[in-house]
C-alpha cells in the first residue's frame, strides 16, 4: 500500500522540427510597416484524448492583444502594417499550450526572419507555430479497481478491522496463544472478544 | 502493540494523501459553475433564410462580436470576438455562403464561412486618410470570373474578389477632401457611383467603371449656404440633405453627372414644423425621415422631386431598412412604443396609408424603447408574405417577433457589465417549508447509491445520465433563501445600458432586472451612463427586517464635470427606493467605514470642484461624520500631470444656498513625479472589506514576522513616457518601470523599486501586506510577475518572552500612520508565460485560508495560481525546515498547471474583470468572471477542509458501518463457538 499520486504531469509531446527552406515571413509593404506572415500547425503527434483542434476557434494575438487575427483554413495568419521593432505573438487555442513567440521586424534588412520561442528560446527558421503540449483541464477518472475501494476512507476502516481481527491473531505464536488460553482458563473468567483481542495485543 | 501502531500510522498516511485535488473531473462541469454566452448590442443584422435547412441571422455588435444566430431558438451557432480596437463598420453576406465584415475603420475586410464560422480570407486595405467605411455587395456582378465586393475605406474605393479576397482594383477618391457617403451600383450597369460631400458646401459624384476602376466622370457643385453634413439617399439618383441652419431641405439630383439642387423650406411641408431639423439615417424607398421637435416626420419624395410630409410619429419610433419583396416591391418595418406593449407595422414602400402587417406585442416596460429593427420576409402557405422582425431594445436585449409573438429573446445587455456587487438572499422564514424539496429517505439513498456507482466506475450509460441530472439540479442550489454555507447569493450587476440585473449564484438565472429611470435619456440628462455600485445598506444586526440595498452612481455625460445621478435600489425586490439628481458632478465615491443606526453606510462623494458631499443626507449621518472628521483621508492621482495628492476634509462649503452636507477639502501632501522620466500607468489599493486573520507570521526557525497591514497603502506604477505605447515601440535601454508603495495618509514612500528594461501594461493586485504585479520585461522579452511583501520591523523585538512577561512590549501601543514605520520590503520576480488581462485575488470570510491569485489570461481563461509561488522567501535550495513550512524551491518562471484553470475548458470571451466574494464557509470563495460571457464558480484555495466534498458517498459510509456491525456479530458468534469447543475439550 504505497502513497498514491495522481497524474498531474501534463503530457509533454515531442516537437517536430520542421526545417523547410526559410520562406519570407516578413515582407515590406509600404513605408509605414511590414507584414508578419505565419502559420499555426497542429502536428500529427498531437492527437490524443484532448479536444480536436478546431482552427476556426484559434486566435492569434500581437503584443498582448493589441491586434487580434484568426486563422485561415490552411492555418496561415498575417499581421499587416507592423512597425519595425521586437514584437510578441501569442496563440490562444483551448486545449493547447503555445509558447509566445518573439518576432523581430528589422527596418534595415527587410525580409529577415527573426523568430524565437520565449519559453525555451528555440529559434524558428520559419514562423510556424506548434503547440508545445496538449492541456488537459480535467482530472481523468481512474477506472474501477478494487484498490479504489480499499483506498477510500471506508475501505480503510474495513481493512483496518480485518487486519486487527484476522491477521493479528495469526501473528501471535501458537504456543503463546495456548499459554494465554491456559491462563484464561485458570482465571475462569468468561472469554469474550474483548479479552481475546487484549490478549493478542499484550503478546505482540 | 508496536505493530498495531505502525499499521495505523501507515493507514493514516494513506488516508491523508487521499484528499481530492483542486481540479475537477469532466462530469463535474456545471455542478457548481455556470457559463453564459452573450453577444452584446446588435448593430447590424443580415438574415439568411434562403435555404430550407438552417435559418439564421448574422449579426455584428458593439462588443465587436460577429455571430451567427439560430433564427428558431436564438442560440449561437458560432461567434467570434474581434480585438478591442477592431470595431465592425459593416456586415453583409456574399455568394450566399460568406459573411463579409469590414472593420478597423475600413481597413480590414474578412470573410467568414457561414455554416461554421471559419475565417476564409482576410484582406488589409491600406489607405492614408480616415474616412467613412462603406461596404456594397452587388448581387449579380462578375469581373472576369469573380464576384466582387466594393469597399470604400480610408479614402480609397476597392473592388475585392469575394471568393478569395484579392483586390482587383483600387481607386483613390480623396482629392479635394471629399468624404464619400454612399456607393450606388444600379444592377446590371457598368458604372458604380460614389457620392459624397467636400467641406460641407460641395456635392461630389464620381462615376467609376466597375471592371477597371477607371474614373469616368467626376462632377461637383457648390451649395453656397452649406450642408449640415449627412446625406440621405432616396433613389439611385436623388439624395436629400439639410442646409447648415437645419431649416431648408435640399434635394440633390445627380443623374448622369448632372447635379441640380431643389430647396424646400421645412415649414413649407405643412404640419407646423418649427425648430432645427435633424436628418435621420434611414434607407427607405422614396422616403426619408427627419427629427423635428422631438417627433419623427416621414417625408416622401415624389417623382417630380417634390417633398411631401406623410406622417409624424413619436420620437421613440424605430425604422428598419427597406426590404425587397418578390414583385419588385419594397417594404419596411416600424416599431412604436405603447404602454406595456410595442406595435410592429410593416408597410409597402410606395404606400404609406395601408399596412401589410400590424401586430401588437406585449413588452415589459423595463426594456425601454426599441432602438433598432430588422425585418425579414417569408412566404406563407397561402403564398402571401409573412414578416419576422428582429428588434434591439434600449437595454440591449434582442427579440425575434413573428406572427404577433415573441419567438425568442436574448438578454444581451449582460455582455457589457460595468460593475458587480454581491448581496445576501433573504433568511429562510419559519413558516416556509423547504422540506418538500428534499426527497424521502429511500429516494435520497437511491441517489447516493447511483453516485457511488459513478465513483466506482460501474455505472451504465443510463445511470451516468441520471447521475448528471441529479448533480445539476441537486440540493436546491437555486433556492431563493440564504444557505448555511453562504454559497447562494445574488450578484447585482450594472450594465452599460444602465440596467441593473440580479443573478442567482446557483444557476445564473435573472432574479429581477431594473431599468433605472435615472440612467435613461431624459431632458436633463442627455447621455447617461452608470459608473459603479456600492453597498448602501447591509443589515445584519439590529435592523434585520430591512432589506439590503445598493447605491448606483451614474453620470449624465462622458466628461467628469457632467452632473451625477444617484439611486438606491432594494436588492430583494429590485425596486428603486429613491433617487437623487442630476446634481453635482461625481469624480469619486469613497465608502466610509461608518454606518448609521439603520445600518446605512456613509459615503463621501467628491466632485470636480474638490468638494466632498456626504450621503445619506440625514442629521444622524452628519453627526457621525463630524465626530470622525479628523480620521478621513483619501488620495488622488493626476495621471496627466503626474501628481499624487493626499486630501482631508476641512470645513463646510460656502455656497449661495447653505448645504451642511457639503465640505471643502484641503491638500495634505503631494508627490510630484518627474514628467520627463515617469508616467503613471497603474495604481492598486487594498479592498476595504478584506479580512486579515493574523498579523504575525511564524517562520520555520521559530521567528515571528509581523505583516505591515494598513488600509491606507497604495501601489503605484510608472513607466518612462516613451514606453507608454505597446510592446515593440521602445527598446529596453530607454524603458523602465518604477513601482512605489505609498502610505496615503502621510504621503510617505515606504518602498520604491525600478525595473530597468521593463514596460507596461501593468496589472496589479494588493492584498494584506503584499502586492503582486504583472508587466513586460523587454530584455528577456517575456512577461514577468513580481511580488512585494511589507513587514513591520518595529514589532520584531517582541519575541522576548521575558519582556512580554514584564510588560515591556509595544504590542498595546496604538498603531498610527503618523509615526514613522520601520518597515522592510521583500521582493522577488518570476517569468510568466501569458499576457494578463486582469488580476484578482481570492477572498474568504475570515482570511484564514491561503490565497490564490486569479489571472485573466489573454486566451480569456481564468487561471488560479497559489500565492505560495509568489513568496519572496523562496530560495533555490530551501532548508528542510523551510520545506516543511511550505516554501517551494525557486524557479525562474511560474508554473501553469492546466488543471488549475478555474474556467476549465470554457472561455469567458472578452474577459474584462474578475470579482471574488467570500462565502460563509471559510474555505470557499465565490468567483465571478465577466466580459462578453459570464462565468461563475466556487473555489476552495486550500481545499474544502471544513466540509465534506460534494460527492462524498453517504451510501458507502452506511454500507461500511453495516458491514462492520455484521462483522462484529459474526466474529462474536464465531468466538463464542470456539470458546464452547475449547470448554468441551
Amino acid at each position: 500500500m504505497g502513497a498514491v499520486t495522481r497524474n498531474h504531469t501534463p503530457i509533454f509531446l515531442s516537437l517536430i522540427l520542421l526545417l523547410l527552406p526559410a520562406a519570407l515571413a516578413i515582407s515590406p509593404e509600404n513605408v509605414e510597416g511590414y507584414n508578419i506572415n505565419g502559420r499555426v500547425k497542429f502536428t500529427g503527434s498531437i492527437t490524443g484524448s484532448g479536444l480536436p483542434p478546431k482552427i476556426s476557434n484559434v486566435k492569434v494575438l500581437l503584443n498582448g492583444g493589441q491586434r487580434v487575427t484568426f486563422l485561415r483554413p490552411d492555418g496561415y495568419f498575417s499581421f499587416h502594417n507592423v512597425p519595425a521593432g521586437t514584437h510578441l505573438i501569442e496563440v490562444a487555442a483551448i486545449g493547447y499550450f503555445f509558447s509566445p513567440v518573439r518576432v523581430d521586424v528589422s527596418a534595415r534588412n527587410p525580409g529577415k526572419v527573426q523568430a524565437a520561442l520565449t519559453e525555451n528560446r528555440r529559434v524558428l527558421s520559419e514562423l510556424v507555430l506548434e503547440p508545445l503540449r496538449e492541456e488537459l483541464y480535467y482530472e481523468i477518472r481512474e477506472p474501477f479497481s478494487i484498490m479504489s475501494i480499499v483506498k477510500s476512507p471506508m475501505g480503510l476502516m474495513v481493512g483496518f478491522m480485518v487486519i486487527v481481527m484476522f491477521l493479528m491473531p495469526k501473528l501471535v505464536d501458537a504456543e503463546e496463544m495456548k499459554r494465554a488460553q491456559e491462563e484464561m482458563r485458570n482465571q475462569g473468567g468468561t472469554p469474550s472478544l474483548a479479552n481475546f483481542l487484549a490478549g493478542a495485543q499484550r503478546t505482540s | 502493540m508496536n505493530m498495531a501502531i505502525r499499521v495505523f500510522l501507515l493507514l493514516l498516511i494513506i488516508f491523508s494523501s487521499m484528499y481530492p485535488t483542486l481540479c475537477i473531473y469532466e462530469d463535474q462541469v456545471g455542478h457548481m459553475d455556470w457559463h453564459q454566452q452573450y453577444i452584446g448590442k446588435v448593430k447590424h443584422a443580415v438574415f439568411h433564410t434562403q435555404k430550407a435547412a438552417r435559418k439564421r441571422v448574422v449579426v455584428s455588435t458593439e462588443e465587436n462580436v460577429v455571430a451567427s444566430i439560430d433564427l428558431r431558438r436564438g442560440e449561437i451557432f458560432w461567434r467570434h470576438v474581434l480585438g478591442p480596437k477592431d470595431v465592425i463598420d459593416a456586415l453583409d453576406i456574399a455568394l450566399g455562403k460568406y459573411v463579409i465584415t469590414l472593420s478597423s475603420e475600413g481597413t480590414i475586410l474578412r470573410a467568414w464561412n457561414l455554416p461554421d464560422g471559419q475565417m476564409m480570407w482576410e484582406t488589409t486595405l491600406s489607405g492614408s486618410t480616415p474616412s467613412m467605411s462603406l461596404l456594397s455587395i452587388p448581387t449579380n456582378l462578375k469581373i472576369g470570373k469573380d464576384d466582387v465586393v466594393f469597399v470604400y475605406g480610408s479614402g480609397c474605393l476597392y473592388a475585392v474578389a469575394s471568393v478569395d479576397g484579392e483586390v482587383i482594383w483600387k481607386k483613390e477618391l480623396t482629392s479635394e477632401g471629399v468624404h464619400i457617403q454612399q456607393l450606388i451600383y444600379p444592377d446590371g450597369t457598368d458604372i458604380i457611383c460614389a457620392v459624397g460631400l467636400a467641406g460641407l458646401a460641395q456635392f461630389d459624384a464620381y462615376q467609376i467603371n466597375v471592371k477597371t476602376g477607371e474614373l469616368l466622370k467626376h462632377s461637383s457643385m457648390v451649395f453656397p449656404a452649406g450642408f449640415s453634413g449627412d446625406l440621405s439617399f432616396i433613389t439611385s439618383d436623388i439624395a436629400v440633405t439639410l442646409d447648415s441652419t437645419g431649416s431648408i431641405l435640399v434635394a440633390v439630383h445627380f443623374q448622369d453627372g448632372e447635379i441640380s439642387f431643389h430647396q424646400t423650406h421645412v415649414s413649407e411641408l405643412g404640419w407646423d414644423f418649427s425648430g432645427p431639423a435633424v436628418l435621420l439615417p434611414t434607407k427607405l424607398p422614396g422616403m426619408f425621415a427627419l427629427e423635428i421637435n422631438k417627433s419623427i416626420v416621414f417625408i416622401k419624395v415624389t417623382n417630380e422631386g417634390k417633398l411631401e410630409a406623410v406622417d409624424k410619429l413619436g420620437q421613440s419610433t424605430a425604422v428598419s431598412e427597406s426590404l425587397n419583396l418578390s414583385e419588385g416591391q419594397q417594404a419596411f418595418g416600424l416599431i412604436q412604443r405603447g404602454d406595456g406593449k410595442i406595435i410592429l407595422t410593416v408597410k409597402l414602400g410606395n404606400d404609406w396609408t395601408s399596412n401589410l402587417l400590424q401586430e401588437t406585442i406585449q413588452m415589459d416596460h423595463q426594456r425601454g424603447n426599441a432602438h433598432k429593427v430588422f425585418i425579414n420576409t417569408y412566404v406563407r402557405t397561402d403564398r402571401s408574405n409573412g414578416f419576422r422582425a428582429l428588434i434591439v431594445m434600449e437595454d440591449h436585449s434582442l427579440f425575434l417577433l413573428q406572427q404577433g409573438e415573441i419567438v425568442w429573446s436574448r438578454e444581451d445587455g449582460l455582455a457589457s457589465i460595468t460593475d458587480v456587487m454581491a448581496s445576501e438572499l433573504p433568511v429562510e422564514k419559519d413558516g416556509v417549508s423547504v422540506a418538500k424539496v428534499e426527497h424521502n429517505l429511500f429516494e435520497w439513498l437511491k441517489g447516493h447509491l447511483l453516485k457511488l456507482k459513478g465513483t466506482l466506475m460501474i455505472a451504465t450509460p443510463d445511470d451516468v445520465v441520471a447521475i448528471q441530472k441529479l448533480r445539476l439540479q441537486s440540493s436546491g442550489k437555486s433556492k431563493m433563501t440564504r444557505d448555511h454555507n453562504g454559497f447562494r447569493k445574488l450578484l447585482i450587476v450594472l450594465t452599460r445600458a444602465g440596467k441593473l440585473f440580479a443573478l442567482h449564484t446557483g444557476d445564473g438565472r435573472i432574479v429581477w432586472s431594473l431599468f433605472l429611470d435615472s440612467l435613461r435619456k431624459s431632458e436633463t440628462c442627455q447621455n447617461p451612463r452608470g459608473l459603479s455600485l456600492h453597498q448602501w445598506q447591509d443589515p445584519h444586526h439590529h435592523v434585520l427586517d430591512e432589506n439590503p440595498s445598493v447605491l448606483v452612481v451614474g453620470r449624465c455625460d462622458h466628461s467628469t464635470d457632467s452632473p451625477g445621478v444617484l439611486s438606491v435600489v432594494d436588492t430583494y425586490t429590485g425596486q428603486e427606493r429613491n433617487h437623487l439628481g442630476p446634481r453635482h458632478s461625481i469624480t469619486r465615491v469613497i465608502p466610509l467605514p461608518f454606518t448609521d443606526s439603520a445600518e446605512q453606510r456613509l459615503h463621501l462623494l467628491l466632485d470636480v470642484n474638490r468638494q466632498a458631499h456626504l450621503y445619506p443626507r440625514t442629521t444622524e449621518a452628519l453627526d457621525i461624520f463630524q465626530r470622525e472628521l479628523g480620521n478621513i483621508y483619501w488620495y488622488s492621482a493626476d495621471v496627466d500631470k503626474g501628481i499624487l495628492k493626499g486630501h482631508a476634509v476641512q470645513n463646510n462649503c460656502i455656497l449661495k444656498i447653505a448645504d451642511s452636507y457639503c465640505f471643502n477639502t484641503r491638500d495634505l501632501w503631494s508627490i510630484i513625479l518627474p514628467s520627463e522620466s515617469e508616467k503613471i500607468i497603474a495604481t492598486a489599493t487594498r479592498n476595504l472589506n478584506e479580512a486579515v486573520h493574523t498579523q504575525a507570521k511564524v517562520t520555520s526557525d521559530q521567528e515571528v514576522m509581523y505583516k505591515y497591514i494598513s488600509k491606507n497603502l497604495l501601489f503605484l506604477a510608472t513607466v518612462a513616457p516613451k514606453a507608454v505605447g505597446p510592446i515593440g515601440s521602445v527598446t529596453p535601454e530607454e524603458s523602465w518601470l518604477v513601482v512605489y508603495v505609498i502610505d496615503t495618509v502621510t504621503g510617505r514612500i515606504l518602498h520604491r523599486m525600478t525595473h530597468h528594461g521593463s514596460q507596461g501594461p501593468v496589472q496589479a493586485v494588493f492584498s494584506e501586506n503584499w502586492v503582486v504585479y504583472h508587466y513586460f520585461n523587454l530584455k528577456a522579452h517575456r512577461y514577468e510577475m513580481s511580488v512585494i511583501e511589507i513587514y513591520d520591523q518595529s514589532r520584531s523585538d517582541n519575541k522576548d518572552i521575558l519582556k512580554l512577561l514584564l510588560g515591556k512590549h509595544n504590542l498595546t501601543s496604538p498603531i498610527t500612520a503618523y509615526s514613522r514605520p520601520e518597515v522592510i520590503a521583500k521582493s522577488q520576480s518570476y517569468f510568466f508565460m501569458h499576457s494578463v488581462k486582469t488580476l484578482a485575488v481570492t477572498s474568504t470570510a475570515k482570511g484564514i485560508t491561503s490565497k490564490q491569485l486569479l489571472l485573466g489570461t489573454i486566451g480569456d481563461q481564468v487561471l488560479a495560481l497559489d500565492k505560495r509561488f509568489l513568496d519572496p522567501r523562496r530560495t533555490v535550495n530551501p532548508t528542510q525546515a523551510e520545506k516543511e513550512e511550505g516554501i517551494i524551491p525557486l524557479t525562474d518562471s511560474l508554473p501553469i498547471i492546466p488543471q488549475s484553470y478555474v474556467t476549465h475548458a470554457l472561455k469567458v470571451e472578452g474577459l474584462r474583470g474578475i470579482a471574488t466574494v467570500p462565502a460563509k464557509l471559510e474555505s470557499t470563495t465565490l468567483v465571478f468572471a465577466y466580459g462578453v460571457d459570464l462565468f461563475f464558480t466556487r473555489l476552495a484555495p486550500s481545499r474544502t477542509y471544513d466540509s465534506l466534498t460534494e460527492d462524498f458517498s453517504y451510501a458507502l459510509l452506511l454500507i461500511t458501518i453495516a458491514a462492520l456491525v455484521i462483522a462484529i456479530f459474526v466474529t462474536w458468534i464465531w468466538s463464542e463457538k470456539k470458546e464452547l469447543q475449547e470448554k468441551w475439550r
